[in-house]
């Protein structure tokens, strides 16, 4: 049996034969933007870059709102200046700390590690699941296959609220509803965009690769295993981190599902604090400490995007190209 | 293996064969590899669909005794005061939001396409607030737009407009929603883009060699080539914008905003509230259908509408 050992796969016909073509998970139809030719005059494109960075100024602008207010006392929260007169860092551990006769229940620390561990579940388990149709329905020639990849892009279109109420009642019928495992474990059973994606993906593997492994004798899951997941790896990371975003940002879930401030994943734990500490529930408006959560929640999703940006780029553009 | 026949078989031949196809090893697999789906999609789709349009016919509300009530909860539905005003703020915000979201990503393309190889830094800025987490951008709504002290107007101020109370004032929730969204018109910028640098640089030479002035060149030949993304950047916003719920739940539907009122009721917070907060399980699975439909009708409405404006490569038709 030979078995590859890196991503790049030999398939023993001899020395340099197929070596896998990087397989782009955009189509290479368009040009990398570092090529696009600009064809606009020197005094167009002046004028382009001023307008642009206007614009930067304006979307980057609440963010800088955001983490300058996270850091002033609560009085000069609404100053709208973007350096603070008064700073006030320790607004970060009083997040963790809770706010004395309104929140205290606000263990930041409890549902960061919560949205971390459900965020990894889900990732992991729908980019797994995904895989496996995926593959079956790029590789595998069986009856009903066309209409059953329907029925994956049929749920695609289908509105949540739909099926929200029945699989509510189906966790709560499993004695689910007010734990965890609703807001990943639906991810064991494949999700239709992922499906879709992937295989797309794995469509563009050179099918003689496949054929080679099953002449090695493989079985169907060990050339899945060995050959389809890592020529794969970059469709695999796409799916993985979209559904961490996807988890890490959800709030109608745990809205739902989640009953104690201790299961709270992070965007619930907001909306709970951002209740207690307005005035009107009995609060002082503590925002500068809602916003120091905000501020929290969002640079996690702002690094992943930072490492992950090409995939993140790729995954969004392939969504527009299936038109 | 496949047999290969050199006549065309009748049905019944064709039937059998594809009974036979069940019974290879590869359908087998094929099947297991299917298995997490297939299982998925009986319990958590088909099976869901099922139940709730049953449950849309029932009183059910988890606590109580379950009756049928027939068309009840759909009676309702139609003359439910709150159900008339929820769908027609929705429709209104999407009527607003679409073609602002569109407008906007579509220029914001066009220039990025046009300044070269610093496209992609201001691109992963304008993708930056995608990230966001939906609560985050309810939070900064609340706080940005607020009608005191709030940034935006304070900035009005500073050229001598007096700004509206966007939160409280019915008439300007909808434009100050439009607005923080339209922070998010990111990936749609990315879709775009992407699309824009796939046109072929030869169609834009031979039509400047008609003399086609720029804008004859952006309507003859962007807009056709890329609308397929367009297409999709409409109907996937409009699908959207009809079940907005997040950041309109976060700002006005928490403990301590109670201004949420008819102006903020957005039908998918409608629905929410009738499931999860009065268990009215039955009808609120009347008005999932309710909202199904009407994102049913508005797809079709413009797939059929997009027919003539729409071109695929290599189409034949």
């Amino acid at each position: 049996m030979t078995s590859p050992q890196g991503p790049i796969a030999t398939t023993g016909e001899g020395p340099g034969s197929v070596p896998v073509p990087p397989v782009p998970v955009v189509a290479p139809e368009g040009r990398p933007w570092y090529q696009f030719p600009s064809s606009a005059s020197l005094l167009g494109r002046a004028f382009y870059l001023v307008l642009l960075t206007f614009l930067t100024a304006i979307f980057l602008y609440p963010f800088l709102w955001a983490v300058s207010a996270s850091l002033k006392p609560r009085e000069e929260v609404f100053d709208n200046k973007l350096i603070p007169r008064h700073w006030q860092p320790s607004n970060y551990l009083d997040v963790f700390r809770g706010v004395p006769d309104i929140a205290t229940g606000a263990p930041f620390q409890r549902w960061l590690i919560n949205s971390l561990y459900i965020g990894a579940l889900a990732a992991i388990t729908v980019t797994i699941s995904s895989a496996l149709v995926a593959f079956a329905f790029a590789y595998f020639r069986f009856p009903l296959r066309n209409f059953l990849f329907g029925c994956v892009l049929a749920t695609m279109m289908l509105p949540g609220a739909v099926t929200m109420i029945p699989v509510y009642l189906i966790w709560n019928k499993i004695h689910l509803t007010g734990t965890q495992y609703p807001l990943w474990a639906s991810n064991l059973f494949a999700s239709a965009f992922y499906i879709f994606l992937l295989r797309q993906f794995f469509l563009g593997i050179p099918r003689e690769l496949f054929e080679a492994s099953r002449m090695d004798g493989d079985s169907y899951l060990t050339m899945f295993w060995r050959i389809a997941l890592p020529l794969a790896k970059p469709a695999l990371i796409v799916t993985a981190v979209l559904e961490f975003k996807a988890s890490w940002t959800d709030l109608t879930k745990p809205l739902i599902y989640l009953r104690q401030d201790d299961q709270f994943t992070i965007p619930r734990g907001i909306y709970n604090l951002l209740g207690l500490l307005g005035p009107s529930a009995g609060g002082h408006g503590d925002y500068q400490i809602v916003i120091a959560g905000t501020v929290l929640a969002t640079v996690p999703m702002i690094i992943i995007f930072f490492l992950g940006q090409r995939y993140f780029i790729e995954g969004i553009a392939t969504q527009g190209r299936k038109g | 293996m496949a047999t290969v026949t050199a006549t065309v078989p009748g049905p019944r031949q064709r039937a059998r064969h594809w009974f036979a196809g069940f019974a290879t090893r590869e359908t087998w697999a094929a099947f297991a590899f299917l298995s997490p789906w297939l299982f998925g999609f009986v319990v958590f789709t088909a099976g869901p669909m099922v139940a709730s349009l049953i449950l849309s016919f029932t009183d059910y509300s988890i606590i109580q005794t379950t009756h049928n009530v027939g068309w009840d909860n759909y009676h309702h539905l139609v003359h439910d005061s709150k159900v008339r005003s929820a769908m027609k703020t929705t429709l209104i915000y999407t009527a607003m939001v679409v073609p602002a979201h569109v407008a906007l990503s579509l220029g914001l393309a066009m220039v990025l396409a046009r300044i070269g190889r610093l496209a992609g830094v201001f691109r992963t800025i304008f993708y930056l607030p995608v990230m966001t987490p939906a609560v985050a951008v309810g939070v900064l709504y609340l706080l940005l737009f607020n009608g005191d002290h709030g940034v935006i107007n304070s900035g009005l101020g500073l050229v001598g407009i007096h700004g509206p109370f966007w939160e409280t004032d019915p008439n300007w929730v909808k434009p100050s929603l439009v607005l923080m969204h339209l922070w998010k018109v990111g990936a749609s910028v990315v879709i775009l883009l992407a699309a824009l640098m796939a046109v072929p640089q030869h169609l834009y030479e031979a039509s400047a060699m008609d003399g086609a002035s720029k804008w004859r060149r952006f309507w003859d030949v962007t807009v056709p080539m890329i609308s397929p993304a367009l297409f999709f950047i409409v109907i996937i916003n409009t699908i959207a914008a009809l079940q907005t719920f997040d950041e309109v739940y976060t700002a006005f539907f928490n403990a301590s905003t109670p201004f949420g009122t008819d102006a903020t009721l957005f039908y998918a917070i409608y629905l929410f509230q009738e499931a999860f907060t009065n268990f009215h399980m039955g009808y609120a699975s009347a008005l999932a259908w309710g909202l199904f439909l009407v994102i049913a009708v508005v797809t079709v409405i413009q797939v059929v509408g997009s027919r003539r404006f729409v071109y695929y490569e290599g189409d034949k038709r």
